[in-house]
This record gives C-alpha cells, structure tokens and sequence, in this order.
C-alpha cells in the first residue's frame, strides 16, 4: 500500500501532533523547542508540496476519515457522503502550499524574533494549530468541518495576537478580531444550518449536486458571503485589519496574511463549486467585484496617510485583497458564458489565483521585515526611523525586493499577476482596470515613502547600535525572497504548471462533485 | 403556525445578539451579545433536525415507533457548544485583560487603535 495516499490527513496530522508536542518539547530547553518548530513547519511544507504534486499528476484527490478504507465516500451503497471527507483538488493543493510556505517563513523568523519573551512553548502551540485551522479550511470537503477548523483557527489566532498581553493595544486588537470571527463563524454555522435543513448533507460535493435556488439558499449565501468577507478583511468589514496585523508579532502575522487567504479560498469554493451557475443573476459577482474595488481603493488611501510601519502594510493587505477579489468576481461574472470565459473570465481567475500566491510571498515578507526593523531599531514609527539602509543591507536588500514586488514594477511577480487583471478586468468595464492601476500607483507611492523614511537618509544617533538581525531570522525573510524571484523570473512556469490547474479546478464544478458522489449522476 | 414558532424564537434570539453586539457599549454585554449569536445557531440546527413525535436517535432504545428526531444536527450541535464554551471562556479572559490595562469596560474609551 502507498503510503502517499494518506496525504490528505497527513497535512492535517503533523501540524496538529507538532502543536500538542510542542509543550512537551519545551521542557527540554530553548534548542528542542527550537528544533521542533523547524521540524514540524518542514515536515508540514513537504507534505503539503507532495500533496499538490500528485493531485497536479493524479487529479482530485479524496480521504475519507473513519471509513474501513480511505476512498469509500458512498458506504453501502448510499447515495450520499455521511463521514468527514477531505476533498483536495488543484486550487486547494495550491492554497495549502502558499500557506504551508508561509507558515515555514514565519516559523523560521518566529525562532529568535519572540527570544525575549517567556511562555514560547505555548506561542509554538498555538502557531501549529493556527497551521491545522488554515489546512484544515483548505482541504476540507465538507461545510460542517470548514466551520470548526474556521473556529481553530479563529481561536488560535486570537490567542497569538494577543500573545504580547502586556500591550493594551495588542488585547485591545485581539477582542476586535475576537467579536469580527465569532460573528462570522456564526453565520457559517447558520448557513451550514440552512443547507443541512435543505439537503440532510453537508458535504460540499453532495450539496452541490441536488442544490437548486430557492429562498433558503440565498439567504445562506448571503450569510456566507458576508461572513468569508468579513473574515478575509474585504472593505466595509475591514477594520480588524489593520489593528489584528500590526500588533500580532511579526512572524504571526505573516503566517495571518495566509490564513486570511482561507477565508477567501471558502468564499470562491462556495462561489464556484458549490452554487457555480446556478447563481444566475449577475448580482453576486457584482457585490463580490465592488467590495474588491472598494477594498482596493480604500485601502490604500488609508495606507497613504499611515506613520507605522506595520499598520501601513496592514493596510496594503486590504487593498491587496481587493485585487484577488475583484480578478475572482470577474470569473464568477463570466461563469455562466463560455464565450466570456474564454476571452476574459478565465484571464482574470488566472490573475486572481496567481495574485493570491504573489500576495501571500511579498506581503509575508513586507511584515516580516518591518518586525526585522522593529526588533533592532526597537520602533515602528515612520517618523523616528532613518538611515538604516547602511546598518541592516540585508533586510533593505529584501524590503526593496517585496516592495518592487508588490507595487507591481515590471520584473516582478507583482506586475504579472497585475497585467493579467488589469487586461481582463477592462474587458468587462474600463473603470475597473483605472481604479486598478490608480491603486497600484498609490502603492508604489507609499512603498517609496517607507523605504525614503526608514532605510534612506543620514544615519541618526539614536541607532548608533543598531546591526543586522540574526540569522534565523534572516533564513526565515530569505524564504520568501527565494520564492519571490523564482516566481520573477519563471512566471510562464508558474502560470502554466501552478496557476491554471487551480483555475480550471476552480472552473470545473462537475470535477469536483464526481470525485465525491461518483461519475455518471 | 406552531410548527414553526422554534424558527421564530431563533430568529428573535439572533437580532437580540446583533443588537447587542452592534449598539451596546459594555464590552460584557457585548460577550453576552455573542454567546446569544451562538445559542441562535445551536437552537437552528436542534429545530432542523426536529421531526415531531419522534424518539431518541439510537435504534436499540427508539422502542417500536418508525419516527427518530435527526442526530446528525445534535452532533453538530455539540461541536458548535463546545466550540462556543471555549470562545466565551477566551472572550472574558480578553475582557478582563482589558479592564485592567484600561480600568474601564466602555468601548468608547477602548480605543487606542483608531486611523
């Protein structure tokens, strides 16, 4: 028997044994508590890497938990789904590599970053199931299971933001994030309510096959749709953001940016898999378009104004979130039409997918070296920092890097993911690519003030003693680096063998109801 | 009508948590609002799986009727009390952190974090 086609639960296993260890690990001093971190967050990445290799090679892979074998979804015969089944096609495999990549870089970072502070063991704990949440949501199949791993990660994350609990701001922006997820944790379970009282199911497979529009089921998209909005931080529900990223330490914070991705991940697998052409109307894709351009917008006018560092980029998350969403909005507009599809619909989701991967890297990076600059200058604020370009080159080195990156100048990833959407979007109506290259200028803007502001300039006394940040931490930025230039200088790669198989996963509801329910139904 | 007086006691029971978490001020009555939101989704899912005169859902004890009230929900059910102890539990923990950073409970006076 193969051991790889445990997979699935594998992704899910390791980092959750790495969290209820990790306590344990801890009693034995700093370097095993150390070694499992690194241990764990590799293991976990390789797993998830092997995952997404044989669903590219093999298709849509299932695992059901509990069951005498683990692809048995139909048990005697029945024609519904009744255990936990995990469902992995190529847009989850791809999630779950973007995340476990983040994870790995934060992990990294996170080793000497928290060294001054006490009750690691605990933070180490909380990171791996902050892990397990955002998997879990990923590579779930089943509407019911996306709840509780929302709410495991929900609650993991309040704990890590809160994790400097001397801070008031820091409890003060845990309790905001705290009633925002509780809220829309909620109105999952309401919606997951609403289709188990429709259908008897809640797998996502099996209520995608007998779904038909009706009241109950608009109202639980709504429900759904504001919820995953709400968590992933799309405008009107924004401000958690901003608030939640600045005061979490830095490698949480990188390691929040991918977990915001599950939620939105959630969003279009409702959107596309489970309701797919049978949302009819176009005011869906709409509302999903608009609360991108205002997120985009919005956003980054905010982040112009910002003298925190952190807060600032946070900010930019908003904004880089609206991208994703209005690129995802246009495919879901262009669902119902092939012909759009084909000439926009299918451009635009490539764009999303490829903007989600582009995201997470330098967005990752952005945080992690402003908590780089935080830990040797000791401050955050735009105004007191200055000429640090000369002290710290390396972290300068790889905050121009993210910095080009996510502003969208050409070379960079930031500039592909952001040409594909700005091309489809004008397709569908000219003022959506304006508002686009509007907000990719305004980026460019405030990058250039930070990078004036804090790097450039005359030394100042006070940072007399300031030096580069340690190794570990140095391993942990270069991760992203790595990823960042590779997808730089190999984006035809990337586009062919990362980005269009999540797309057309995404694309091809059918796929993803006959690996559960069966072929031929 | 009266078989669907649960879905309206549910649906009185959300607004009341949503009043409370978007208008009130006391950051307790807040938690409040929240763990109502909670007891809201728990009683949805009890109702959904409802299925009037029927019996406990476990086959050797149901006795001779033909009629069992659905335990996939009270499972779920179950999952989501939990779930929401653990929350609640976290909630009044941040709560009382912020009382004593802020010695005050007013949202109005909470917030540090603002722009």
């Amino acid at each position: 028997m193969n051991w790889q086609i445990h997979l699935p639960a594998l992704a899910l296993a390791v980092p959750l044994l790495g969290a209820f260890v990790s306590p344990v690990a801890g009693l034995g001093g700093r370097l095993t508590r150390n070694a499992w971190m690194v241990l764990v967050s590799m293991a976990t990445t390789a797993v998830c890497i092997l995952l997404w290799q044989r669903v590219i090679a093999g298709g849509t892979v299932v695992y059901v938990m509990g069951a005498e074998a683990w692809n048995i979804t139909l048990p005697s015969g029945l024609s519904w789904p009744i255990r936990i089944i995990l469902e992995v096609d190529a847009f989850s495999a791809f999630m779950a590599v973007v995340g476990s990549i983040a994870a790995l870089a934060g992990a990294f970072f996170s080793l000497r970053f928290m060294d001054k502070f006490t009750g690691l063991e605990k933070f180490s704990a909380l990171f791996f199931l902050l892990v397990t949440g955002m998997l879990g949501m990923q590579l779930t199949g089943d509407l019911f299971n996306f709840f509780v791993f929302l709410e495991i990660a929900s609650v993991a994350s309040f704990g890590l933001i809160a994790f400097w609990r001397d801070r008031p701001e820091a409890v003060e922006a845990s309790f905001k994030y705290m009633v925002v997820s509780t809220i829309s944790a909620m109105f999952v379970l309401i919606a997951v309510g609403f289709f188990y009282g429709r259908y008897n199911a809640v797998n996502i497979a099996a209520v995608a096959r007998m779904l038909h529009m009706g009241y109950a089921e608009k109202i639980a998209l709504v429900f759904i749709v504001v919820s995953l909005a709400m968590k992933c931080g799309a405008v009107p529900m924004h401000m958690w953001t901003p608030d939640a990223y600045a005061e979490a330490p830095a490698g949480v914070t990188c390691l929040l940016v991918a977990v915001s991705q599950a939620s939105l991940y959630g969003l279009f697998r409702v959107c596309f898999s489970l309701y797919g052409v049978s949302l009819g109307s176009t005011v869906v894709p709409w509302t999903i378009i608009v609360m991108g351009v205002l997120s985009m917008f919005i956003g980054v006018t905010m982040a112009v104004i910002q003298k925190e560092m952190k807060r600032l980029m946070a900010y930019h998350s908003v904004s880089q979130i609206g991208y994703i969403l209005m690129a995802l909005g246009v495919g879901l507009l262009s669902l119902k039409d092939p012909q759009a599809m084909a000439d926009y619909g299918f451009t635009a989701m490539k764009g999303g997918i490829f903007h989600i991967i582009n995201y997470t890297m330098y967005k990752g990076l952005l945080f992690l070296t402003a908590g780089a600059v935080f830990y040797s200058a000791g401050t955050r604020n735009l105004n007191e920092l200055g000429g640090l370009a000369r002290l710290m080159p390396q972290t300068t080195f790889m905050f121009v890097i993210a910095a080009a990156a996510i502003a969208g100048l050409p070379p960079f990833n930031g500039f592909v993911s952001k040409l594909l959407i700005y091309q489809s979007t004008f397709a569908v109506y000219p003022l959506l690519a304006v508002a686009a290259l509007v907000t990719s200028v305004l980026t460019l803007a405030s990058f250039v003030k930070v990078f004036q502001t804090a790097f450039l300039g005359p030394a100042k006394k006070t940072f007399e003693k300031v030096t580069e940040v340690p190794a570990s931490m140095l391993l942990g930025m270069s991760v992203l680096t790595i990823v960042i230039v590779a997808l730089t200088l190999f984006p035809g790669w990337t586009l062919s063998h990362l980005v269009e198989p999540a797309a057309k996963a995404l694309v091809d509801q059918a796929g993803y109801i006959s690996a559960v329910m069966g072929g031929g139904l | 009508m009266t078989g669907n007086a649960p879905f309206l006691v549910v649906g009185i029971i959300f607004f009341l948590g949503m009043y409370a978490i978007l208008f009130e001020r006391n950051l307790i009555k807040i938690a409040i609002g929240i763990t109502l939101l909670e007891a809201s989704a728990n009683l949805l899912l009890i109702v959904l799986g409802f299925r009037t005169g029927g019996t406990i859902p476990i086959f050797t004890l149901a006795g001779g009727t033909r009629t069992m009230v659905l335990p996939t929900p009270q499972a779920l059910t179950l999952t989501a009390i939990v779930i929401g102890l653990a929350t609640s539990a976290l909630l009044l923990s941040l709560v009382i952190l912020l009382y004593r950073h802020y010695g005050t409970l007013d949202v109005r006076e909470i917030r540090r974090l603002r722009g």
